[in-house]
């Protein structure tokens, strides 16, 4: 290959060639944590690399307070993914599907929430539950939490719902469905994709927030809180055990359902 | 017999009211909007309304607040804050403006270079989210450290002479210094801007290119005159999308920089959980909000695309 | 069944969206058994008026009725009747198998195992029970969307456009399949569609519609020999139509002047009012006409209507040859010459005599739209 042709190909693959570079910006930092997940380290904090060993991973749990931060909060992100998927896949049939007055406000009042720095939304809740009086916890952190997730479910079942042919629905009520029964047969099953998206972006959202929790958790502890709290005392390997195990299990989960629809398409 | 004629016109009685629909209640919108409006009124709405209360209170802890519409907090709060405000909207402004810089070309690659590549490359996009943010703006620390191989590498091409003396870094650290916190703003929020760009980015034709390119644009023509503008509604949803939660940050400037790239953020979670003197803070997160409402609204208008939601 | 009559009958029926009148006060009988069509262009009320009868839209004024029960009240799901939509509208998430059985799932019957099997059998699409919509064609959609649609029996059968989606010749062999199902089996069809051919096919009966009101309803060939208002002869073929001044009606005759021109047209094809010295606007289908050199004018029968005029243009189609000739009646007289024996002297530039048979003459009303109908075909045709 000639010098010039050479130059000629960096110049068509350029794009390429930074799209990958910020591909491993992207991912850099992961390798980072899953490296350093065999770090012996020898002061409190894990930050230099000093010999491999696998002994956070043979005891992920032997950091105390560490499981249970993480249990409470796949405990939050459960009830919080539950509890903004229904009403928001409510709000989003009722803005598709029908003409009502304040729908204007409706919309400002979906779109604020995600229009607004998360330190802004913490700290109002804060007022609001210091004047009310009420006790921060595991309560506090659900309510934040559904609060601003819903948005996100609205988002995401709104568009599939938009994209449904209504003619679907008609067809059902052609064929001796009636209301109800068109609405678990024929709409629910064909928005299911967009609702489990929502409930996928809600329950990731919930289970990382840090932010909003830092505010209106008290003296709760999920698992963020667990990790912040630990960047100033002292970072144990754990951390990153569970950090790399929490990449390994998402990206096993996105193959394993990769590879279930191509093979049910292969199959029909 | 097939039979067809013009049924007589109605008599004069004037038009008939529409028949209400018989078969949906015009009450099921409403009640499907119910729980979740009213959730987000009390706890999203409402507590607007007692962040600005809280803004206009004066007394302390131990006696209690009361309303006195003291609005001197806020020019107090200003007054002493300003370098933090402005700092925030400096960083998340940099850092937006990194973002689309480094996450435009990734977003094209995965929507019309990566073949079937592409939904891999979006796995790996979106899966580090799996992973906590905290942990991984903890590996910049690791990545950034003093004589780590990242600044040895920045200090040996001199790039670190030219940062310092910009002052965006301080001598042969890295970490600690605004170029970190920066840095690691662009690294959290690059997923937002690539998410959105690929999605616009992706429903372009890419028969597009080829016309243009049979009309005699050469391809960074065609860049410019075809594929980015028909890419805008990304890049205003994704450049929203980075500078707002930036804005509004604190996580950053704490792990990796020091007590001079404190942002607002930092000041309002200090003001309110540890000195907790909350009719600062409620002034300032107050502040905040309006600021980013206005040049969000700003921006939005003069990008000409309003139908984000 | 119990009642024998099963006639739809459409009493009054209208639908007004706001202060936009999409189907004008109609009365409308639909025979039990015919093969029924609503020919219109899109947006002319037709696929409103199939809406009514299903019951997805309610109407403002009127009823609906099948055979001797009242359903206007009856929301889609209580009503003996089904439709085959546009696009068909068939569910994504199921397979062939279950969107036939939807239906009669829907209404408690158990063992639908053999009841679909044979209807798939009648569709012919008894190999595909268990692939899923998207992995059909088009022309096996649209059986399955038949399909169904009649496992229900329903007294009456919709179709919203069931062809629009497939290319003409899948459509042709669609038409006639259509056909063969509907005398099998002896339900009532309604059809919809804006495609003349299509409802001269198929249908018994064609009602042309025209900005929500029904033009005119008859036999395909009544309508086609004899249209009664502008779109109609428009909207179905093509039609030469000549203004022209009554000259004097002479028993079942009416002579009519047109420029120089004197024709003969039978006063009941005249579905004006003509009195001497009236306006009315003679129409001739072009494949009516004979063309004639000039030289040869002479060799022309006795009591032809004939008219002089230059070719302008010639355009050779296979089967036949299409002129359109410069006449002083008409500027674009278009005449179809079947290519049997080819006049070499007939090319552009040459004088000839146009003459056909009075008795395939027509009259219409003068006070309308002469153009009534021609943007509507060409619309459709770019749409």
């Amino acid at each position: 290959m000639s010098l010039g042709s050479f130059g000629r190909s960096i110049r068509r693959n350029l794009v390429v060639i930074a799209g990958l570079l910020t591909l491993a910006y992207l991912l850099l930092p992961n390798i980072v944590v899953t490296v350093f997940s065999f770090n012996d380290p020898k002061g409190r904090f894990n930050y230099e690399w000093q010999k491999f060993s696998t002994d956070a991973w043979t005891d992920p749990c032997g950091v105390a307070d560490l499981c249970g931060s993480l249990a409470l909060s796949l405990q939050i992100a459960a009830w919080a993914t539950l509890g903004a998927t229904v009403l928001g896949t409510m709000i989003a049939f009722a803005l598709v599907r029908y003409r009502f007055r304040a729908r204007g406000a409706v919309n400002s009042l979906i779109f604020m929430p995600m229009a607004m720095p998360e330190v802004v939304m913490a700290a109002s809740l804060l007022t609001l539950f210091l004047n009310m009086g009420t006790p921060l916890g595991f309560w506090t952190i659900l309510i934040a939490h559904i609060m601003f997730c819903l948005s996100f479910v609205v988002t995401a079942v709104k568009a599939r719902v938009m994209s449904m042919d209504p003619r679907l629905e008609q067809a059902a009520q052609d064929l001796y469905a009636g209301p109800f029964q068109t609405f678990i047969r024929v709409t629910l099953p064909i928005a299911a994709p967009g609702i489990a998206a929502g409930a996928l972006l809600a329950f990731a959202l919930s289970f990382d927030d840090f932010i909003i929790t830092n505010f209106n958790a008290g003296s709760t502890v999920t698992f963020p809180m667990f990790v912040w709290g630990s960047a100033q005392r002292g970072t144990p390997v754990q951390i990153n055990v569970i950090g790399t195990a929490m990449f390994l299990v998402a990206v096993l989960c996105v193959l394993a359902g990769m590879m279930v629809g191509r093979r049910s398409r292969q199959k029909a | 017999m097939t039979t067809v004629t013009e049924a007589p016109p109605l008599a004069p009685t004037p038009v008939e009211e529409p028949r209400r629909p018989r078969r949906r209640g015009r009450l099921v919108p409403y009640w499907l909007l119910l729980p979740g409006i009213l959730w987000l009124l009390v706890f999203f709405a409402l507590p607007m309304v007692y962040q600005a209360s809280t803004s206009v209170q004066t007394g302390s802890l131990e006696e209690g607040y009361k309303v006195t519409w003291h609005f001197a907090t806020y020019w107090d709060a200003l007054s002493e804050y300003w370098p933090q405000f402005l700092r925030s909207v400096l960083y998340a402004g940099v850092a937006t403006v990194l973002c689309l810089l480094l996450g435009y070309p990734l977003a094209y690659l995965i929507a019309f270079r990566a073949g079937r590549w592409r939904n891999v490359i979006l796995v790996l996009v979106i899966a580090p989210f799996f992973t906590s943010f905290l942990i991984r703006t903890l590996a910049w620390k690791t990545i950034l450290a003093d004589g780590g191989p990242v600044v040895g590498a920045l200090s040996s091409l001199h790039v670190l002479d030219v940062t310092s003396w910009l002052g965006i870094t301080a001598g042969e650290r890295v970490l600690a210094t605004p170029l970190a916190v920066v840095c690691g703003l662009t690294y959290n929020f690059l997923p937002f801007m690539i998410l959105p760009l690929y999605t616009s980015l992706e429903r372009i034709d890419g028969r597009l290119h080829e016309a243009a390119g049979d009309l005699y644009a050469k391809p960074f023509t065609t860049f410019r005159k075809v594929t980015f503008p028909l890419s805008m509604p990304g890049v205003v949803s994704g450049t929203l999308l980075t500078f707002i939660p930036a804005s509004g940050d604190y996580v950053n400037a704490d792990l990796l920089g020091s007590t001079d790239t404190r942002m607002v953020g930092n000041v309002i979670q200090t003001q309110f959980l540890r000195i907790l003197d909350y009719p600062t803070a409620a002034a300032l997160s107050f502040i905040l909000m309006a600021a980013i409402l206005v040049m969000v609204t700003l921006y939005i208008r003069k990008s000409g695309t309003e139908d984000l939601v | 069944m119990t009642d024998t009559n099963g006639d739809v009958r459409l009493s009054g029926i209208s639908k007004t969206y706001g202060s936009f009148t999409a189907v004008h006060p109609l009365d409308l009988t639909v025979p039990q058994g015919s093969f029924f069509a609503l020919l219109g262009a899109s947006g002319c009320g037709k696929t409103t008026t199939l809406r009514m009868i299903a019951g997805l839209e309610e109407p403002t004024t009127g009823t609906v009725a099948l055979g001797d029960q009242d359903v206007t009240a009856l929301p889609p799901y209580k009503r003996p009747v089904n439709t085959v939509f546009q696009s068909y509208a068939l569910f994504p998430h199921l397979d062939v198998f279950e969107n036939v059985a939807f239906g009669l799932r829907r209404r408690g019957i158990k063992s639908v195992k053999k009841q679909v099997e044979e209807m798939l059998e009648l569709v012919q699409l008894g190999e595909q029970v268990r692939k899923k919509p998207h992995q059909l064609s088009g022309g096996q959609q649209q059986r399955v969307a038949v399909a169904r649609a009649l496992i229900n029996h329903p007294k009456v059968l919709l179709l919203d456009e069931p062809l629009g989606a497939l290319d003409l010749k899948l459509r042709r062999q669609m038409q006639l399949e259509l056909k063969r199902i509907q005398t099998e089996v002896g339900i009532t069809f309604i059809h919809v569609t804006h495609d003349q051919e299509e409802a001269m096919t198929m249908a018994d009966t064609v009602a042309v519609m025209n900005a929500g009101r029904v033009e005119q309803l008859g036999s395909p060939a009544e309508l086609y020999e004899n249209p009664q208002s502008t779109f109609v002869a428009n909207f179905l073929g093509t039609s030469n139509l000549i203004e022209a001044e009554v000259d004097a009606k002479s028993g079942d005759e009416i002579i009519v002047k047109a420029a120089d021109s004197k024709l003969v047209l039978p006063a009941a094809r005249c579905s004006a009012p003509a009195s001497a010295g009236g306006k009315v606007l003679v129409g001739i289908r072009p494949e009516k006409i004979s063309l004639t050199h000039a030289d040869d004018a002479g060799s022309i029968p006795e009591g032809r209507n004939r008219i002089t005029g230059t070719i302008a243009d010639a355009s050779f189609i296979g089967v036949s040859t299409q002129y359109v000739i410069d006449s002083p009646v008409c500027d674009e007289f278009a005449v179809y010459v079947q290519n049997i024996e080819r006049d070499g002297r007939l090319v552009p530039g040459a004088e000839v005599v146009l003459h056909w048979s009075p008795a395939h003459t027509f009259g219409l009303d003068a006070n309308q739209d002469i153009d009534a109908g021609v943007e509507s075909v060409e619309e459709e045709a770019a749409a």
